[in-house]
């Protein structure tokens, strides 16, 4: 084998100018792809960590029915105590659940005392609602000195009806709602910050805490309108939904109907068919690739092969068997995926090394001053990499094919 | 036991739609250790029958034996195996490869054909080489040879398997007159030193004359000559 490499490379170098261009084709390709992924796959994990670890967490479960109606907030499809108390104990004997969150959500109208408009809310307890979506904090752009993120009594006002209403941390607003019986109440609370919008589901709710929540809606019991479960390992998703569809999933209310629904955060957000359209546009560059590689490693198989029919005539003719000159030929193919995908991958990484001690500053809605790391990882540089070797080798045997079964009379003919 | 043996030997080709007999039924028998020689006129067949005997074309007709194997039987795979063994080749261009050096290019055989182990790959290489005199110049590549010294490095690689047989289709036609003798001279040492047959073809008549058996083709017939004959 190592004989035959030796030959392959020799006869690569023959050509060099050729062989140069061709392996900086597949250079190219290589650096383009795993560019794209680094670069598409920062941007993927980034929103998706955007959107889970600040507002959706990684999965929430609702009572059935609840999603279909979710823009309406709809009181009367809260989950009862005995539901909920349900959830909760399932979640918390489940390994793999690091924190979840019981909210009610609700319409309310929010004044200034000189100006109303409509506000939507999302009534949580504080602590366990860090706990699940850990960049709630980081988004609040403006709070009272030395106040917790919100307490009892206080509020986190979005940004947009801060702004529009032209209030600040320290104000005294007031909202009201009706609740589910159709009876209106209202009640004063003091701006406790203003929470930065951010896209998705949720985005550009304001903040109360949950006690403030069912006194408001003269709630008598502990019902609540979702949970939202944060996961330690993220990529336990499929299996945690699975098992919790298989438990809660299969409970049924007292009308002999399911009593959950389950939702992973993909499909409870529109961002989910981006991330899956920037898959299909990296499966897209995949295959971009493997033609790139295709077509340059045949080309220049085929081109070795017709320059080389003496050669090969004469290889045969001195008894060489035609699987070791198929190897030969191979080889070749191989040796040119090789440098092609080790100087591409090398330069790659260089590349996503540079990009992240330098990051790409971008504005994505209305987030501004995203940073983009570009990471890349070692499964994906191995796939590559594996990739273009194949196709390498692919494109090189059908040239190879021919050359082992050549006719030696014939090729010792060729001028 | 006769090396080579031809009965009734015909080869039949199709120039388009006409077939053409190159071959016309020939018989002739080829002794171990012999130097013989294939001569006659361009398109004689003197090629086709190299070709024949080195078991890279097949008969049309007739009967070939070559170290008692019947040569018309053997497939691609039995041929390239039996050329591999028992063969060797020597051919008007050198063929040598271009990206090996004289050392490797002999070695190339023993290596990718035979699979031979490295330290009977080396002494049998340097002992070739040493016997074509080219010794000093193993580690140069073939464009760094003169025509002479390339045909030695192709006898070395010829010989170096051991081979009872070695074919030379023209060896001489690219040399001149002085070099094509040194290198004729060279191959019949070979054979006084190892005892391979050489069989060749020249249609240089000062060539055929050093030749000890001479086949004429003409027409697709042969007639043999001893060399006492020629004298």
């Amino acid at each position: 084998m190592r004989q035959v490499l030796k030959i392959a490379s020799r006869n690569l170098m023959r050509y060099r100018r050729r062989t140069f261009l061709t392996a900086g084709l597949i250079a190219l390709g290589t650096l383009a792809v795993l560019l794209f992924i680094g670069l598409s796959g920062a941007f993927k994990a980034m929103m998706v960590g955007q959107i889970t670890d600040s507002m959706l967490g990684h999965l929430q479960i609702h009572r059935k029915g609840y999603v279909a109606s979710m823009d309406n907030l709809p009181l009367n499809l809260m989950m009862k105590p005995a539901a909920a108390a349900q959830v909760e104990q399932t979640l918390g004997a489940m390994p793999a659940v690091e924190a979840s969150s019981p909210r009610i959500k609700f319409g309310a109208m929010f004044s200034n005392f000189d100006e109303t408009t409509a506000v939507r809310l999302n009534a949580v307890e504080p602590a366990r609602e860090v706990a699940t979506a850990p960049q709630l904090p980081g988004r609040v752009i403006e709070r009272l000195e030395g106040k917790p993120l919100l307490e009892k009594g206080t509020l986190l006002v979005p940004e947009l009806v801060a702004r529009g209403m032209k209030v600040k941390p320290g104000d005294t607003v007031v909202i009201v709602a009706t609740n589910q019986d159709g009876a209106v109440n209202g009640q004063t609370f003091v701006v406790q910050g203003i929470v930065e919008g951010i896209s998705g589901p949720g985005g550009r709710d304001g903040y109360m805490h949950i006690e403030d929540a069912r006194a408001l809606l003269r709630l008598a019991d502990a019902s609540v309108s979702e949970y939202a479960v944060r996961l330690k390992d993220p990529a336990s998703l499929p299996k945690v939904v699975s098992h919790l569809e298989g438990t809660l999933g299969q409970s049924l209310n007292q009308q002999g109907k399911p009593a959950f629904e389950i939702h992973d955060w993909k499909k409870l957000s529109p961002f989910a068919s981006i991330a899956g359209m920037i898959d299909l546009m990296a499966l897209f560059i995949q295959v971009m690739l493997v033609a790139i590689v295709l077509i340059s490693v045949m080309n220049v198989m085929v081109m070795a092969v017709y320059e080389r029919l003496r050669e090969i005539g004469t290889l045969s003719a001195i008894g060489t068997p035609p699987r070791r000159i198929l190897g030969l030929f191979v080889a070749e193919g191989l040796m040119l995926g090789l440098v092609g995908s080790a100087v591409g991958t090398t330069v790659s990484l260089l590349v996503i090394a540079l990009l992240r001690a330098f990051p790409i500053g971008f504005a994505f809605g209305r987030q501004e001053n995203l940073l983009l790391k570009p990471e890349v990882a070692a499964g994906d540089v191995a796939f590559i990499s594996l990739l273009v070797l194949a196709v390498g080798v692919l494109a090189a045997l059908q040239p190879a094919w021919k050359a082992s079964r050549m006719d030696p009379i014939a090729a010792l003919r060729a001028v | 036991m006769t090396l080579v043996r031809a009965e009734g030997l015909r080869k039949t080709y199709m120039a388009g739609d006409v077939p053409v007999e190159a071959i016309k039924g020939v018989d002739f028998q080829i002794e171990p250790a012999s130097f013989v020689a294939f001569v006659g006129p361009s398109g004689s067949g003197k090629s086709t029958l190299l070709n024949m005997i080195g078991c890279l074309d097949r008969p049309s007709g007739g009967r070939l034996q070559v170290l008692e194997t019947d040569v018309a039987t053997l497939g691609r795979q039995a041929a390239a195996a039996f050329r591999g063994r028992h063969i060797g080749f020597v051919f008007q261009d050198f063929n040598l490869v271009p990206v090996l050096s004289v050392f490797e290019n002999v070695e190339y055989p023993l290596l990718m054909v035979q699979s031979r182990p490295p330290a009977e790959r080396k002494a049998r290489v340097e002992a070739l080489l040493e016997a074509v005199g080219m010794a000093d110049q193993a580690r140069k590549r073939p464009d760094q040879l003169s025509g002479g010294q390339k045909q030695r490095v192709a006898i070395a690689r010829a010989l170096v398997t051991n081979a009872p047989l070695v074919l030379a289709d023209e060896p001489t036609a690219n040399l001149d007159h002085a070099t094509a003798h040194r290198i004729i001279n060279l191959m019949k040492s070979m054979r006084d030193e190892f005892g391979t047959t050489f069989v060749f073809s020249t249609h240089d008549p000062k060539i055929m004359a050093e030749a000890e058996l001479t086949f004429t083709l003409e027409d697709g017939h042969l007639h043999t000559s001893r060399k006492a004959e020629v004298a």
